[in-house]
């Protein structure tokens, strides 16, 4: 029974200090949270799980805080044993980063507790309540071949439940979780069973699959004990040796993995699931070693066997992203080396335009982490990151532990189940606000799809019913300004770096025209997605200092309806000729005919690849795009301003 | 295997399960001699035992256990 599954193989060994560390934590006099936390990611069996939980309630006891993990009350209503299940509880929880207190009625006392409003569990006015009850608890007898006895007996048992329900929400307010019930592994017909109105197994299916919709109409929780069974077999599910000696309903063996599931859905509830998933390139999204193996030499087919394992990572990334997962790449490799597969592997499923955030640069993998995040205005604790190399994964989980690092097996063949099987980005609900939360990303991904559907692109764009906004430099904008500034590459003519106090300084000088350019749509604000600097030059010039945009809104004209708010200004100001350089940098070859797009005429061009360009402000006509346009704070700029 | 290196190799099972450092388990030894054996820690060290020698027993020879001592020689007529 050994198996991923079973032994939590995604995460790492338990350490050989296990015991010490727990003795440890519990001597010391420091907030425990984080080092329970990180004892609790470990692939604990039922033992150490129950010596972790000890820990924690020692902890608690005597009053040490648990910083950082959020507390949740649990109640578990059972038919069985639960004495193992609940130390399993607090201890997974832990590792989800929760702080679990669970109410334990006694034994088998379900309906008792849920109908008696000054119940035990009542009265403890839990969170949730955990209804861990399987085939046994409820009234299910075999009506071999008749379909009408069959329905009642469904709609008896889901009766059941529901009243369970009512009577917690009524006597208590608490989310319910429900479990879906594995069928016991004795069949009496065999694969008629299945199909035989009437037959347990029958009768269970119909039951798992009326408590899903109930779960899905109501908002309570759906704990899919049934999946967990059919995944580790039914037969080890369900031990029996272990009913009969002590009534535990599933294998002890299977109460570590259990409870794990259990926290998940909790750690949901809590909005503590994953939102990204970050993937290490050579060897895990592809076989083999891009900078070395070259474009012809990475296994990414159909018909090879390693090539295969690698596209099932790219399947379930894709499928990930589906469901508002926010993807990104992070890889040790030179950036366009690392782009080309996405861009000209035929094979490739992942496409560029399904990353996010792209890092592929010679950092250390904690940092580049740290920069997703950021970008992605995500915290670090809502990451997943992906890579085969032990290395690098534990550099990530001693430098950033609360970023999710999946333990892999040596075959790629597995590395897709594995992540699954970890459960990170476990939900309790699916809608549209889910696609929302996944935020300017996923937008893209509409627009993409927008896009393939309208004729043209300018159809397209007015279709997007675009607001653009501009103002000059200000308090309020300083500093997503500086952050602009700083962390612009690609859509950067010149890439100069200034600090907030720079910009300050910029906001405060009169001879210096600025610009802030934000954008909205019709799926939501992008926020600023463009800076400018102007600085004065000789004979009523205006030398273009920064002009960058962030490259979530390429493609919508932007750049084109920014010159056109600049010549206004400039015309306003008496302004004849623009001046823009493009200075070459390793990741801006994006912006290297900028102006000449802009109808900007080449004045120089030297030996790094640096170009001068000038536009007469009168002649020029900027071709514009439709959205609407707003123009802000700015005071009319006078002609002694002008140097 | 010898009863010697049983014992020792259950002296930290019982010292872990019935959360007491100093137990030395001892072939007389009943769950009436110690605080925390009750039957939700026998099992428990029923499992634990399981696990540590590799092997599973059955019902009617767990419930045919009556002092440390009937383990060991269990454990014995196994291995």
């Amino acid at each position: 029974m050994k198996s991923l599954y079973t032994e939590l193989q995604w995460l790492p060994a338990v350490p050989a200090d296990f015991a010490a560390r727990i003795k440890a934590a519990g001597a010391s006099e420091q907030p425990l949270g984080r080092e329970l936390q990180a004892l609790a990611n470990h692939a604990l069996d039922l033992d150490q799980s129950i010596r972790l939980a000890k820990a924690i309630q020692k902890a608690r006891t005597a009053g040490h805080p648990l910083d950082g993990l959020t507390p949740f009350r649990l109640a578990v209503l059972s038919n069985a044993t639960i004495d193992f299940i609940v130390p399993a509880l607090v201890a997974a929880a832990a590792r989800h980063g929760i702080a679990l207190e669970v109410i334990q009625p006694s034994y088998d006392q379900v309906a008792q507790e849920a109908f008696t409003p000054d119940s035990k569990v009542n009265s403890a006015k839990p969170d949730a309540v955990l209804f861990a009850i399987d085939y046994r608890a409820v009234p299910l007898k075999p009506v071999f071949g008749d379909a009408e006895a069959a329905a009642q007996n469904v709609q008896g048992v889901i009766a059941y439940l529901k009243s369970l329900q009512a009577a917690i929400k009524a006597n208590s307010g608490a989310t319910c979780i429900f479990q879906t019930f594995a069928p016991p592994a004795e069949s009496i017909f065999g694969s008629l069973d299945r199909a035989l109105p009437g037959s347990i197994k029958n009768q269970l299916n119909a039951i798992n699959a009326q408590i899903g919709e109930f779960c899905l109409e109501t908002g309570d929780v759906l704990f899919d004990v049934d999946g967990l069974a059919q995944t580790v077999g039914i037969a080890d599910w369900h031990d029996v040796r272990m009913w009969n000696m002590g009534k535990f309903a599933f294998s002890p063996d299977l109460i570590p993995l259990y409870a794990d599931h259990v926290a998940r859905l909790v750690a949901a509830l809590r909005g503590k699931s994953r939102r990204c998933l970050i993937l290490d390139l050579d060897n895990t999204v592809w076989g083999g070693i891009i900078g070395d193996d070259g474009l012809e030499g990475i296994k990414i087919a159909q018909g090879d066997a390693v090539g295969e394992a690698h596209l099932a990572v790219q399947k379930l990334a894709l499928d990930l992203r589906a469901r508002g997962i926010v993807l990104a790449v992070c890889s040790k490799n030179e950036d366009e080396i690392a782009r080309t597969p996405f861009q000209s592997h035929p094979e490739m499923l992942l496409r560029l335009n399904h990353i996010a955030v792209f890092h592929a640069n010679w950092n250390d993998k904690a940092t580049n982490i740290k920069a997703i995040a950021e970008e992605l205005s995500l915290g670090i604790d809502a990451m997943v990151f992906l890579d085969d190399n032990p290395v690098e994964r534990g550099l990530v989980r001693k430098l950033l532990p609360s970023v999710a690092v999946p333990e892999l097996p040596e075959d790629a063949a597995l590395y897709a189940r594995t992540l699954t099987a970890a459960g990170y980005f476990e939900a309790v609900a699916f809608a549209s606000e889910d696609l929302k939360r996944a935020g300017y990303y996923q937008d893209n991904a509409r627009r993409v799809q927008l896009q393939k559907q309208v004729e043209g692109v300018d159809a397209y764009l007015a279709s997007l019913d675009m607001t653009i906004t501009f103002q000059p430099f200000n308090a309020p904008g300083r500093a997503r300004i500086a952050q602009l500034i700083n962390k612009s590459n690609q859509f950067n003519l010149t890439t100069r770096r200034y600090t907030e106090t720079d910009v300050q300084s910029f906001e405060d000088d009169p001879s210096t025209f600025t610009l802030q350019v934000r954008l909205a749509d019709t799926f939501g604000d992008n926020g600023m997605i463009s800076v400018i600097i102007c600085k004065p030059g000789s004979d009523a010039t205006w030398e273009i200092d920064t002009w960058l945009m962030s490259c979530r809104v390429l493609g919508r004209k932007v750049e084109n309806m920014v010159l056109a708010e600049i010549l206004e200004h400039a015309r306003r100001a008496g302004i004849t000729r623009l001046t823009g350089t493009f200075l070459p940098t390793e990741r801006n070859k994006l912006v290297i005919q900028h102006y000449a797009k802009l109808g900007f005429a080449q004045v120089s061009e030297d030996a790094s690849g640096r170009t001068e360009w000038a536009l007469d402000v009168a002649g020029a006509q900027p071709d514009t795009a439709p959205m609407r346009v707003i123009s802000q704070g700015f005071t009319p700029l006078k002609e002694n301003t002008v140097v | 295997m010898d009863a010697a290196e049983i014992y020792s190799r259950l002296t930290p099972i019982f010292q872990d399960i019935f959360d007491d450092d100093s137990i030395v388990p001892t072939a007389e030894m009943t769950a009436k001699d110690v605080d925390e054996w009750d039957s939700l820690s026998h099992i428990r060290m029923i499992l634990a035992v399981e696990k540590e020698f590799s092997l599973k027993f059955s019902t009617t020879e767990v419930g045919h256990l009556e002092k440390v001592g009937d383990l060991v020689s269990l454990i014995q007529s196994r291995a």
